[in-house]
């Protein structure tokens, strides 16, 4: 037999009640449901968007007509209930009266109203319902003059709201400092200064005396004389649980109507629910208990066991643009510790309360991105001894559990840059995705993010895949290596954005998942890290592939080849005479000439490498780097010295171009070619770069290979002087040192980004000027003879230890 | 055992290595970026390359000519490759690593 229930009130716990009810015992209950607001459900939470004009009405509607209908519920929506006589259990309102079976209290608060004189003029309002709102609303035209009484959640929505709708409003404030429940002073005084960069004046340490005004509102006075003038007066000191019909009905009442963990009051038959409730000593102002209150009375009803356990909850300002996060316990105490994070520049406050290894608090402004997971922390009480030393930078740094690829990603503040090209930060594209922007192109289309060169496409679509959560498929771009979800388009970006200068920085922020990398990924950092951070990051010679770090190439008997550099393939008598002098103190078997002009000392011991550097450096030669993800050679032809048909000096500008580069460490080996006439014989037009002369000047050209791939090289400028060549050439060379993914060739890395683009880039003379610059600046640290450093300690390069006579005794 | 002071712990690099000649071929001692010490028959047995040259990585070295994994505690190849590499009880102390050189003798023997 179906009974009757009554509630009292159609806020957001009553309704959250009902649905839970109507789910869990459907037809158990004729509902009949009270409202003193003439209207159902909405949700209160919204009315600041509402207030700010960023939402209307219709929009925060969470019950229409319809679903009270569906639901067979009756609703007395305007009208106040005067009378709860237990003995008859009926309740009477203004239009009659209705029996019940269960009794539901949930009137909610009221506004504390301070009783100052004054406080009952027309043009003073609270904020609590949709009247209030639009009361606000109407008031703050451009130009009126609004006073907020109360600088606290519920205060600075309100102020907040007024002035982005264009008044001139005013918080007054009691305390020392904005939001002091939720806020300590350092994350008040942070949120004042971002209100009042918005316009809003701040009156903390205020009193107010008495509201002024004839028939309406005119001012306000505080105690300290100050008198703000006022067209409007919010008062938003505070809330009280709304008691009156409790009371009056001889419940049992403290502050609130108490309850059991049932949500039982003192009468069996009678109920109550949200913020009128006093649970155990306390009061609810925030949704999330009460919606487990909810929870918990649908189930009583229901005649289901269910117990209201009061969790933890958080904040958050609805203020657009103020970014503020508040959680747990933050006031101060013996036994407790603070980790505190300050960036004033960027205006970001970071706090973390710690009782033995416990955290209990945290309070943050500016950058609230890892609120929920410190959050976590202080809802589960986990131990967080283990990675204290890192624990407020966040799930991001905390590296081996959180594999999560996206945390990264997801930990960058919104003005991050993630597309360089076009200098796109995360939150444009954020702003884009919640635009409507589902797809890469969309985004590319409205931001410009990863449009021209493409290497942030990944991070891009990783912002896509945390906006859009499940709704997003990215393109199938492998991980570097199986020590990471990242790709190295991804890596080398987040080394920049991020800041990122060591590898174990890298591994950790970036959550590798194996310690120390591996063979794969390590020489590819290494490179990433010395390319983009010149001067701060020092070459890690361990974790270099053996040939470079033994400045030779290893043959398959662990032997080594040993190159020396002839510039542009030219050489003297005297450079021969020692090749040949060390070819043979050194017992070398095999000496060659190689396809880029240069000859071959093959078969040396490693422990002669030192020794046989040490001769070619006193003869002037360095190393040929032939073993390098480097500048390898530059080929010539002899040119216009002795060639009949030359029409430059190719051999000059070779030794030019081989002179600038020469020493620089790039994505995969480079190599060049510069040929006098078209004819070609240094066979310019299949290397990386190739450069051939004509009567007018050179043509540059690009993206040849002749190895397991054969290519053509495609033009990418023609200049007339050798000087314009040599810049060019360095810019195009920097521009792939700094985008292209390790081991890709230049042929590779043109295919991806597109020739145009490199063009677009060295042919603007600004751009050009400074990638050259950079160019040179690497250059000034990497343009070394490594022969001569290590030719000066040859220890290293023999046997630690030589135990063949200790073994023969 | 048979512990020899082969060289000092700073002699070898952080993640890299040193031979040391034995009439039985090259033993490789590696040191890990957290001190860890481990010594090795310097030969892969796939084709023979110098592991004392790989890269090494945690507490595995890869091969530099044709990239076999090895974990250095056991000498096994990691992955799809099958292998073994003869290890050697090698240990710290006071700044100095002794090798444990019994394997000579018996190996002479």
């Amino acid at each position: 037999m179906t009974k009757n229930l009554v509630v009292i009130g159609a806020g957001m716990a009553s309704g959250r009640m009902l649905e839970h009810l109507f789910e869990t015992a459907p037809g158990a209950y004729t509902v009949t449901l009270f409202n003193a607001e003439p209207r159902g459900n909405y949700n209160r939470l919204m009315l600041s968007p509402v207030l700010s004009g960023e939402k209307t009405y219709e929009q925060i509607v969470t019950h229409d007509e319809a679903w009270y209908q569906a639901q067979g519920v009756a609703t007395r929506f305007g009208e106040a209930v005067t009378l709860i006589d237990r003995e008859a259990q009926v309740v009477h309102g203004k239009n009659g009266a209705v029996p019940y079976d269960a009794l539901v209290i949930a009137t909610g608060s009221a506004p504390f109203i301070i009783p100052v004189p004054g406080h009952k003029l027309p043009g003073v309002v609270s904020y609590r319902d949709l009247e209030d709102t639009n009361a606000m609303i109407t008031a703050s035209r451009p130009g009126a003059k609004a006073v907020v009484i109360g600088g606290g959640l519920l205060g600075l929505e309100a102020a907040a709201g007024m002035a982005a709708r264009g008044a001139e409003v005013t918080v007054i404030h009691l305390m020392g400092h904005l939001m002091e429940r939720q806020l300590d002073p350092a994350a008040g005084y942070l949120l004042q200064k971002d209100l009042e960069k918005r316009g809003i004046r701040i009156h903390c340490k205020g009193a107010t005396k008495a509201i002024l005004g004839e028939d309406r509102v005119e001012a306000v006075l505080l105690e300290d004389g100050t008198v703000y003038p006022a067209d409007l007066v919010c008062m938003a000191v505070g809330i009280r649980p709304e008691t009156r019909l409790a009371n009056d009905a001889g419940l049992e009442v403290a502050r609130g109507i108490t309850v059991n963990d049932q949500l039982q009051t003192s009468d069996p038959a009678i109920y109550a629910l949200g913020e009128c409730t006093e649970h155990d000593g306390q009061l609810f102002g925030l949704v999330a208990p009460l919606y487990d209150q909810a929870k918990v009375l649908a189930a009583t009803l229901a005649r289901q066991g269910a117990a209201f356990k009061p969790v933890q909850t958080a904040t958050k300002l609805k203020v657009t643009g103020c970014d503020l996060f508040s959680a747990g316990d933050f006031a101060d105490a013996p036994g407790r510790e603070d980790i505190v994070f300050r960036d004033p520049g960027r205006g970001i406050y970071k706090r973390l309360i710690l009782e033995g290894e416990r955290l209990i608090g945290a309070v943050m402004y500016g950058d609230t991105a890892d609120g929920a997971w410190f959050f976590d922390k202080i809802r589960s009480g986990a131990d967080v001894t283990e990675g204290r030393d890192t624990l407020i930078f966040g799930p991001a740094f905390a590296g081996g559990a959180q594999a999560d690829p996206l945390a990264a990603v997801a930990a960058l503040p919104p003005e991050a840059e993630i597309c360089g090209c076009n200098g796109v930060c995360k939150g444009t594209i954020t702003a884009a995705i919640q635009g409507g922007a589902n797809t890469l192109d969309a985004v590319r289309g409205l931001t410009k993010a990863s449009a021209s060169c493409g290497t942030c496409t990944g991070l891009v679509e990783q912002v896509m895949a945390l906006t859009l959560g499940d709704g997003f498929a990215a393109n199938a771009n492998p991980p570097m290596c199986k020590c990471t979800d990242h790709t190295h388009e991804d890596v080398r970006r987040l080394i920049k954005s991020m800041g990122l200068k060591s590898i174990p920085a890298v591994m950790q922020e970036l959550g590798w998942t194996t310690v120390g990398g591996c063979a794969s990924c390590r020489p590819a950092l290494n490179y990433y890290l010395l390319s983009d951070w010149p001067l701060d990051y020092r070459d890690d010679r361990q974790s270099r592939f053996v040939n470079e770090r033994n400045h030779a190439n290893i043959q398959k008997d662990g032997t080594y080849s040993v190159v020396p550099r002839m510039w542009g393939g030219v050489t003297t008598p005297a450079e021969l005479r020692a090749i040949a002098d060390a070819a043979d103190r050194y017992n070398v078997p095999m000496v060659k000439v190689t396809g880029g002009q240069r000859i071959d000392l093959l078969g040396v011991r490693k422990e002669d490498l030192p020794a046989i550097w040490s001769d070619l450096n006193d003869a002037g030669m360095v190393s040929g780097h032939a073993y390098a993800k480097g500048l390898r050679t530059v080929k010539t032809c002899v040119g216009q010295q002795f060639c009949r048909f030359g029409t430059q000096d190719s051999t000059g500008l070779g030794i030019r171009l081989e002179q600038l580069l020469w020493g620089s460490w790039t994505p995969a080996k480079v190599k060049l070619g510069v040929s006098g006439c078209p004819r070609n014989c240094a066979e310019a037009t299949c290397k990386d770069i190739g450069i051939v002369c004509v009567d007018s000047g050179f043509q540059i050209s690009v993206a040849g290979a002749a190895g397991m791939d054969v290519r053509e090289t495609v033009p990418l400028l023609t200049v007339a002087t050798e000087d314009e060549v040599c810049e060019v050439t360095a810019a195009f060379v920097q521009l792939y040192r700094e985008n292209a993914r390790y081991l890709h060739r230049i042929y590779k890395w043109v295919d991806k980004v597109g020739l145009d683009w490199c063009r677009e880039q060295v042919a603007d003379p600004a751009t050009r000027a400074a990638l050259y610059d950079r160019f040179m600046l690497s250059q000034s640290v990497y343009q070394a003879d490594p022969w001569a450093d290590h030719a000066a300690r040859p220890a290293e390069w023999s046997p630690v230890a030589d135990l063949t006579l200790r073994a023969a005794e | 055992m048979n512990l020899i002071d082969i060289a000092a712990l700073s002699d070898i690099p952080r993640e890299g290595a040193r031979v040391v000649r034995t009439p039985q071929g090259c033993v490789a001692i590696f040191r890990t970026a957290t001190d860890q010490v481990f010594a090795l028959d310097d030969r892969c047995p796939h084709k023979g390359g110098p592991l004392s040259e790989g890269i090494v990585h945690g507490t595995s070295v890869t091969c530099p000519l044709h990239n076999w994994v090895f974990d250095m505690a056991t000498g096994e190849a990691q992955g799809a490759d099958d292998g073994r590499v003869a290890t050697y009880a090698v240990r710290v102390q006071n700044g100095r690593i002794l090798l444990d050189a019994a394997f000579l003798s018996r190996r002479a023997a």
